[in-house]
Order: structure tokens, then C-alpha cells, then sequence
């Protein structure tokens, strides 16, 4: 069967037609900047040299996709915290390796403390049924994972399984994008939307984009044509003056979303205030649990004193988050910090920034 | 792909990984990816047939895909296992 989305001709002319676009005003005389909100866009673009081929005419910038890139200094060190307290962490894996203040998952697993990396959360329901020790399931993701998590919580609960919590670091997209838009200094003509928090919540809670800001938003898949065809909306919205939500991801992404995967979230978690790392706090961007589930809330079952610290030094992953940076600006970058010897998060995670810039370089 | 590859893909948060249902039993499955077989959970996604092919990510599948698409996706999930790591 032919491989539409891998066409290189099409690929090619897409190319062509942006390139051509990109003559006409409003571009002949300023780049546009357009931030993709997925790390798994990042690397698609910087792998397949959409960076490099829009040099100078497109700026990308890398938002805040890596769920594991916006969790905060502070609530690294939560972690750490929990750790140190004798509790049996299960995470997923790329935060092990995440530096918090003193320390990191790695080394507290080199300290002889337990943690269980999983794919599958439901996982620590096995994990907690075997031990007799507190397990804390480190709840980082976005809406694609918040449904598998509030499983978890169900079944947690049906099963009355009772050493087992979460420490509820959750986020969700477009709250983010909105606070972006408002609250930090940006200058965001576009905005490569993530595919897969796109297949929970659907088109719909981008619509304040275009409508408040004028921001046009494609929804895209991963594939070099997806990316290209993204691009092209972006460019042609602008153009012509007609800021939508492009849904370019289709053959995946419905337009209300997973139904039953939103109801579950709703049925387990509320809204409530988080702090994102390059953010600060952002109102009613994150997910707690409610009142009926409180007690697998770790945050409240274990008493966890962490006081707010500061960024690595130097470690602009931050700034980078935020799309007021390129991992190139940072004086750590490819120097101290490499993903062997990662300071910063975005170094750490297959999907953060700084990991992709350095996998597949930067002319 | 060996198994160990699927593994270390399935390991990155976000990515999300399409398999085919071989069967299903109440809100499990059993779904196949390159010849590897594994329960996967279908709760969030209504009216799951046998021979479908879904998106699974952490385990559970979160949307019905075409075999067009999941075939895009696997040759990509390929090169990643190739490529990258």
C-alpha cells in the first residue's frame, strides 16, 4: 500500500508552496515564530531538518510538550523527598534521571531506596498488591495520560487497595497555551498543536486561540508530511487572515475528542493551581484528586515539606519551555550538560528540547 | 523490531504505539505489535472489535486508527528503533 504521508513529492511541493508564501507580506521581512507544543513535534522537525530548511524565515520554538520538562524544580524535589522517606516510588522512566536540588530518582536508587519504573500505571495496582510498603506513583503527564491514571485511581479504589497514592503533578494543554499567551513575554504567530492530548480533548479548548488572540493552531500528526502540512496551514491562516483550529490529524484526532476518556478524568480529578517549570504558578492548569479520592493523594498522606527552589544554575530549560530561548543560548548546552550528564530536565527526556537539539544538531 | 526495542519506545511517555486486537475480554485485550502480544486495557474506547487496530498508549488504547495509519505509524515507530536508539 502506498505510504501517503511518507511522499516525498508531496512533501516536496508542500515545501514549495510555503516557500512561496513566505515571499508574499506579511513575510518578506520578518520571521514568523511557531512553537510546537509536542516534544515528539520537536524531534520530527529536527530530525527531518524543517529547522534547518526554514532557517531564517521560520523560528521554531519549543513549548511547553514534555511533561517531564515542565515539572518544576520544587516538585522534583517532592519526589526526591519521597524517596528519602522509605516509600517505593514507581515512575515512568524518563524521570529518573531528572536532577532535583540535592539529587536525583538515579541516586536515590544507587542509595539502595526502591523505585519501579513503569509504562503502564496500572502496573503499581501489581506492585502495591506484592508489598506491604507504601508505593507513590509520580502522576506527571498530560491530557493523553490523565485518563490511564484516573484508571488506576478507580480500580485502586474498587480493589481497596490501601498503600498505594499518587503524587498528582498533572497538567493539562491548553490552559498552558492560553497562559502563554497572556502572561509571558512572547511573540507566538502559530502554534503546531500536540497530536496526542489532541485525540482526549478534541478541537474544541483550542478555539480560544484564534478567537481571543487571533493565533491560528494546527493539529498535527508526526510524519515529515504532517509537519509540512502543518507549516502550510500555519502560513496560509496568516496569510489570508483566517486564524482557525486546523485539525491536519484527522485520521486520529475526532473533533470532541475521546468521550469516555474525558467523563473518566472528570469523574476522578478537579482543577486546581500548578506551578510549571519556566511558568510559575498557573491557575487551574493542573489536576488534583476529589474530595471521595483524597486518600491517594500523597501530598497529603505523607507530610512533605519542600520549600520552592531555584533552577540549576546557569539552565535555561525554563526560558526554552517558554519559547524565549533556543537550547543553542544555553551556556550548559553540549558543555556540562549533555544527556549523560544531564542539569536540566529538557536534557533528560527523549522529548525535551535540549535532548533533540542535541541528538540531531543545529547549523 | 525485538521485543527490547518495543520496550524502550513504550518507555517514552508520549508516544503512543498502534497494535491490533486479537481479543477481548470485558475492558482488556489482548493486542499484537510486531509479532510481540500484550494485555493492553480498552475501557476509554467504546465499541473495540477484534482485528482493529487502536493507539495504545501506557496500555491502554485511546483511539480506533485505519490500517493506513497504523502502518504509517509502525514504519516510523521502526525507524525510531533504527535510528535513535
Amino acid at each position: 500500500m502506498k505510504n501517503k504521508f511518507k511522499d516525498n513529492s508531496q512533501l516536496i511541493q508542500l515545501l514549495q508552496q510555503v516557500d512561496k508564501l513566505l515571499t508574499l507580506s506579511p513575510f518578506a521581512d520578518r520571521q514568523c515564530n511557531f512553537m510546537e507544543i509536542c516534544g515528539t513535534h520537536t524531534v520530527s522537525i529536527l530530525k527531518y531538518g524543517f529547522r534547518n530548511y526554514f532557517k531564517k524565515r521560520i523560528n521554531f520554538l519549543s513549548g511547553p510538550g514534555c511533561p517531564v520538562c515542565v515539572t518544576s524544580q520544587k516538585d522534583i524535589d517532592k519526589v526526591i523527598s519521597l524517596a528519602q522517606m522509605g516509600v517505593r516510588i514507581a515512575t515512568f522512566g524518563d524521570l529518573i534521571k531528572v536532577p532535583g536540588s540535592k539529587s536525583s530518582l538515579e541516586e536515590q536508587m544507587a542509595l539502595g531506596k526502591e523505585v519501579n519504573v513503569v509504562y503502564n500505571p496500572l502496573d503499581c495496582l501489581k506492585i502495591a498488591d506484592e508489598t506491604d510498603e507504601e508505593v507513590v506513583f509520580i502522576a506527571v503527564g498530560f491530557e493523553t495520560t490523565i485518563p490511564v491514571i484516573a484508571s488506576l485511581i478507580l480500580d485502586a479504589k474498587k480493589l481497596r487497595i490501601e498503600n498505594l497514592s499518587i503524587l498528582p503533578l498533572m497538567k493539562t494543554i491548553p490552559t498552558a497555551l492560553n497562559f502563554l499567551l497572556t502572561n509571558l513575554e512572547n511573540e507566538i504567530d502559530g502554534f503546531i498543536c500536540p497530536g496526542h492530548v489532541s485525540v482526549i480533548i478534541g478541537e474544541r479548548p483550542y478555539k480560544i486561540i484564534p478567537e481571543k488572540y487571533g493565533i491560528p493552531c494546527v493539529i498535527a500528526g508526526f510524519e515529515p508530511v504532517d509537519i509540512g502540512l502543518a507549516i502550510e496551514s500555519l502560513v496560509s491562516q496568516i496569510r489570508k487572515h483566517t486564524p482557525i483550529v486546523d485539525n491536519r490529524y484527522k485520521r486520529v484526532v475526532k473533533e470532541k475528542g475521546n468521550i469516555s476518556a474525558r467523563r473518566l478524568i472528570e469523574e476522578v480529578f478537579e482543577k486546581t493551581d500548578v506551578e510549571w517549570r519556566g511558568f510559575g504558578e498557573v491557575p487551574a492548569s493542573g489536576l488534583k484528586l476529589r474530595e471521595k479520592f483524597s486518600k491517594f493523594d500523597a501530598e497529603k498522606k505523607f507530610n512533605i515539606n519542600v520549600k520552592s527552589s531555584p533552577e540549576p544554575e546557569g539552565c535555561i530549560c525554563g526560558e526554552v519551555i517558554a519559547g524565549k530561548k533556543q537550547p543553542v543560548e544555553c551556556p550548559l548546552f553540549a558543555k556540562k550538560c549533555t544527556p549523560d550528564t544531564p542539569i536540566g530536565p529538557c536534557m533528560v527526556s527523549y522529548e525535551g528540547a535540549c535532548s533533540a537539539f542535541y541528538k540531531y544538531g543545529e547549523e | 523490531m525485538v521485543p527490547d526495542d518495543r520496550e524502550k519506545i513504550e518507555e517514552k511517555v508520549c508516544l503512543a504505539v498502534p497494535y491490533r486486537i486479537i481479543s477481548k475480554h470485558g475492558i482488556k485485550a489482548v493486542a499484537d505489535v510486531f509479532g510481540i502480544r500484550k494485555e493492553i486495557d480498552i475501557r476509554i474506547l467504546d465499541d473495540v472489535n477484534v482485528n482493529d487496530y487502536v493507539l495504545v498508549h501506557a496500555g491502554f488504547a485511546i483511539q480506533k486508527l485505519d490500517q493506513e495509519a497504523a502502518k504509517t505509524t509502525l514504519d516510523l515507530l521502526r525507524e525510531i528503533s533504527e535510528e535513535q536508539i
